[in-house]
């Protein structure tokens, strides 16, 4: 193992990058481990390859895009060290980081580590979302931005949310024009109370207006359903929906689905931290102070994965956090941490205070989180059907999702519960008739990403064959 | 308060097998259990349903491993029956594989020790050389010295066993009251109540099936319960298609296709987190005996705290100050489910331990007795 | 399903899609060549044999799991594609080489 590293930062999304460049700047000899080849996170994906080869492209992904520019030279040209394409699969409390690269599992240690692993999309446990032909709108927008690649043929987008809205601009931007979208959420009068804060941050309304002026420009019809299920028998054939109390179904080769995002949270859980639930963002946050330590000491957590605040406001996180880690590690004085933070707390707070319209306005009914038709799968993995988990809690009193686990495996499979947690939880909370805060999560544990046998088999720590006998 | 025929503390597997036992009998058992997270040394068990390695010196354990193993194929019938839920229970026989020649001859020392002590009851064992186990378990490496082999051996899916289990508790009118840790419990000789969860339950009978737990409740009932935890990692793998035919004491090959690695023994008080430099030494052994795995992906590793009597044996005792109070624990919550259901609740119900439990009793931990 | 958007750049990198030679740009991950060149179902469950294929392409959701130069269970929107890599769909559980 090489030398103690003052600050390991785990992902190099907005968070992570802000983290990385702050923390250079504070003198504080930094790592930094993420899991795709470039920089930029889910947000800013594959932006330095794209602005080298494609920059037509650039254009019409949008200027919110383009800032990941200026975010990536940045942190490329501050003194780090960058591990690019590392899967990190422990974080030991004490600092110990295990890793994979290049095929190869490596350990490093750290004083402070900073994880920044963003967000993931909510699940939508919607009947036929496991059918070929089914992906997450960020899924489409990862291959659009980083690949350049469109659908081809008739096409919808599902669900809710200002990711769903930009996606069908952005293609149709490109000439590929979706048939319809099909909006499951849209709660105009939950969110109305909130609409100050979000007037705070313009741009975001600003923003929103222009995508549906240009999608209504495009004839693009936007439906609000109330039902809606995907048919086909080895691939994604129509959907069918319900709009103003008329069923309609439409024949199509793929669908985006989307319902707002989440914190992407193994990471998080694996280390222990707490969490509590929020449940207008209908998800688990990690507890942190205002600088974005969490309940254990040497860890702290920026961005998305520590509660819902957008790319601009991962940024700030990641640039507070780094501060505050400098702080702890006697780096810099509590007061010059200030000094170098106010700014980006005062622009924390304005897009903080313009999450509660969006949160409300996107909040996910019932029926789009815990699905009422039986026979939808909600375990992707292990095929576990929504109908299977009602009748254990209902039939068979199970309490939470751990005893759901051991009884039918759901959450057991590779994904380790990522697409099925939520909704598991929230399931459980329903059929108990309890909050979701009272049934927990799964207890997530290491490895988080997968490493191979033989990996720990040549692992670089002693043995201990002391435990390990016939 | 709610009235029952006996009382169950504890929802893992020894617990709910004895909980299912009385309810088979016809009686009404209440099984309390705590929340979603608690020390469930059951849902981190390894699976093994086994008899080599079991009892040396103690030909009583030998014995009642034996009993439950013989058992097992009839109990886990009974469950599919009852439930439509199947254990996934074999039993084709298991090896111990050994990477020396000194792993080897120690391994053949006390397979010849459980075969003397064995007496009538009758122990077969096989030392199989690196060939002759090549044609049982063709994926071993060159490493592989040979191995120890009884028929007796096999294993199940614990989770699905502890599913089975509630189900069938369930099926024969067994209630199953979940968050209700103890609070408090009044005892009188054949007369219990106990408040857990905000709730009340009376019941002539009362057993202790809490594992860790039990060493806390017995304090309440006049039992010595002295099991502290020894922790066990296990690996788990993706699933592959069928390479290990036959079960071995560090892996096994479920009915899912996922292969499990383990299990290690460290004390480590009740942290019951997994720590990389045993998980290395389970995976450089899995690789040893095994060099396809090499290449095969984890899906999870984790950690559980096995129940453990200062000597390694169950710990079954009536309270002689409150008859009708009972503990079962043991670290085989697996192996012995089966005599749990079908013998000690019989002798629960019958208000006495035969006397081929009494190697088992609280009595062994009596200073003044050992001295 | 899948279509490069006019304006890419013409270089590509040559690979294999179950036994198909293809090109794709460079950047490209083991599961875009499939969603370019590829079958509509990518693998086939261990559970019950449904047919699945790519979904989240940011690493989450496992249902990329593909045999990549021979190696099974690999997730291909995390495997950058190089030159002459052979991408093959996945069915059922996976073999192992005793």
């Amino acid at each position: 193992m090489s030398a103690v590293h003052d600050l390991a930062i785990i992902g190099a999304g907005p968070a992570g990058m802000a983290a990385a460049v702050m923390a250079a700047e504070l003198r504080l000899s930094t790592v930094v481990l993420d899991e795709q080849p470039e920089p930029g996170g889910q947000i800013y994906r594959g932006i330095e390859r794209l602005a080298a080869t494609r920059s037509r492209h650039l254009e019409l992904l949008g200027p919110d895009y383009a800032l990941g520019l200026e975010l990536t030279r940045a942190f490329r040209a501050s003194s780090i060290e960058y591990l690019s394409g590392t899967q990190v699969w422990q974080v030991e409390p004490a600092g110990r980081i295990f890793y994979r690269r290049n095929d190869v599992a490596g350990i490093l240690q750290a004083k402070k580590i900073l994880i920044a692993p963003g967000a993931m999309e909510r699940p939508m446990p919607v009947p036929g979302w496991t059918l070929p032909g089914v992906l997450t709108c960020g899924a489409g927008q990862t291959v659009l931005k980083a690949n350049g690649l469109a659908p081809k043929g008739r096409f919808v987008l599902a669900g809710c949310g200002p990711l769903l809205l930009l996606l069908a601009a952005q293609l149709t931007r490109c000439g590929i024009k979706p048939t319809a979208i099909l909006q499951t959420t849209f709660n105009r009068w939950a969110a109305a109370p909130h609409l100050l804060g979000f007037l705070g941050a313009p741009a975001y309304l600003i923003k929103g207006l222009g995508l549906l002026r240009e999608l209504k420009a495009a004839s693009i019809p936007i439906h609000n359903v109330s039902r809606f299920a995907i048919k086909g028998d080895t691939q994604a054939r129509a959907v069918e929906f319900v709009c103003n109390g008329a069923a309609r179904t439409i024949e199509v080769d793929t669908v985006f689905l989307h319902q707002g995002v989440v914190p992407n949270s193994n990471l998080a859980w694996s280390l222990n931290l707490d969490h509590r639930w929020d449940d207008v963002q209908r998800c688990y946050h990690p507890k942190l102070d205002a600088w974005g330590r969490a309940s254990n000491a040497a860890v702290l957590v920026a961005g998305d994965a520590g509660g819902i605040v957008g790319a601009k406001g991962a940024e700030f996180m990641g640039l507070i956090a780094a501060a505050a880690a400098a702080v702890d590690l006697g780096k810099v004085g509590a007061e010059q941490a200030e000094d170098r933070t106010r700014d980006a707390k005062t622009a924390l707070n304005k897009q903080r205070a313009a999450r509660p319209f969006l949160d409300h306005l996107y909040r996910p009914e019932q029926r789009w989180i815990a699905p009422p038709e039986p026979d939808t799968i909600v375990c992707r993995c292990e095929e576990v059907r929504a109908g299977e988990i009602r009748r254990l809690v209902t039939e068979q009193n199970c309490p939470g999702p751990n005893q759901l686990k051991s009884f039918v495996r759901c959450g057991m499979g590779p994904c380790q519960g990522r697409l099925c947690g939520l909704t598991a939880v929230e399931m459980i909370a329903e059929s108990r008739g309890v909050p979701v805060s009272e049934v927990g999560y799964y207890r997530i544990r290491p490895p988080i990403k997968p490493v191979t046998i033989g990996d720990l088999a040549t692992l670089d720590v002693p043995e201990r064959n002391d435990a390990v006998h016939m | 308060m709610a009235d029952f025929d006996a009382i169950v503390i504890g929802g893992g597997l020894v617990g709910t097998a004895v909980a299912y036992g009385i309810a088979r009998l016809g009686r009404r058992p209440v099984l309390l259990d705590e929340g979603d997270i608690a020390h469930r040394a059951s849902r981190g068990n390894f699976g093994l349903v086994w008899v080599q390695s079991k009892g040396i010196g103690v030909p009583e354990y030998q014995r009642w491993t034996r009993q439950s193993s013989d058992t097992w194929a009839d109990f886990s019938k009974e469950l599919l029956e009852e439930t439509g839920i199947g254990t996934g229970h074999e039993r084709p026989g298991g090896v111990t594989i050994c990477l020396s020649e000194e792993e080897l001859d120690k391994r053949r020392r006390l397979m010849e020790q459980l075969h003397i002590e064995a007496g009538e009851t009758n122990f077969d064992y096989e030392i199989l050389r690196h060939a002759e186990l090549k044609k049982m378990l063709p994926a071993i490496g060159p490493d592989v010295v040979g191995a120890s082999y009884t028929r007796y051996d096999g294993h199940a899916n614990p989770l699905f066993t502890m599913r089975a289990l509630h189900a069938a508790l369930l099926k024969h009118g067994g209630t199953y009251v979940p968050n209700a840790r103890v609070e408090s419990i009044q005892a009188a000789p054949n007369h219990f109540v106990i408040n857990a969860g905000g709730q009340s339950f009376a019941a002539p009978r009362l057993v202790l099936g809490a594992g860790l737990g039990n060493k806390a409740l017995g304090e309440m009932v006049g039992l010595d319960v002295p099991v502290r935890p020894v922790r066990g990692q296990i690996i788990v793998t993706e699933r592959l298609q069928p390479v290990l035919p036959i079960p071995t004491l560090m892996m096994r090959q479920t009915v899912e296709g996922t292969i499990m690695i383990g299990e290690s023994r460290e004390e480590s008080g009740f942290d019951d987190t997994t720590s990389p430099e045993v998980i290395h030494t389970l995976a450089q052994r899995a690789v040893k005996s095994f060099p396809f795995l090499k290449n095969v992906r984890i899906v999870r590793t984790w950690g559980a705290l096995r129940v453990m009597a200062p000597d390694g044996l169950p710990i079954y005792e009536q309270s002689s100050e409150f008859p009708g109070a009972f503990v079962c624990t043991c670290h085989s919550g697996v192996t012995l489910a089966a005599s749990h259901a079908r013998y000690y609740a019989q002798y629960v119900m019958d208000g006495a331990l035969p006397a081929e439990l009494a190697r088992f009793s609280t009595k062994r931990f009596d200073v003044r007795a050992a001295a | 399903m899948f279509a490069l958007l006019p304006d890419n750049p013409f270089e590509r990198i040559t690979v294999h899609v179950d036994g198909n030679t293809v090109g794709v740009p460079p950047g490209f991950t083991a599961a875009a060549a499939m969603l370019l060149h590829g079958a509509s179902s990518t693998r086939t469950t261990p559970v019950t044999g449904e047919p699945r294929a790519p979904y989240c392409m940011m690493g989450v959701c496992f249902e990329c799991l593909m045999q990549i130069d021979g190696e099974p269970n690999q997730q291909g929107c995390l495997v950058t594609v190089v030159e002459g890599m052979r991408i093959e769909r996945q069915l059922g559980k996976c073999k192992v080489d005793e």
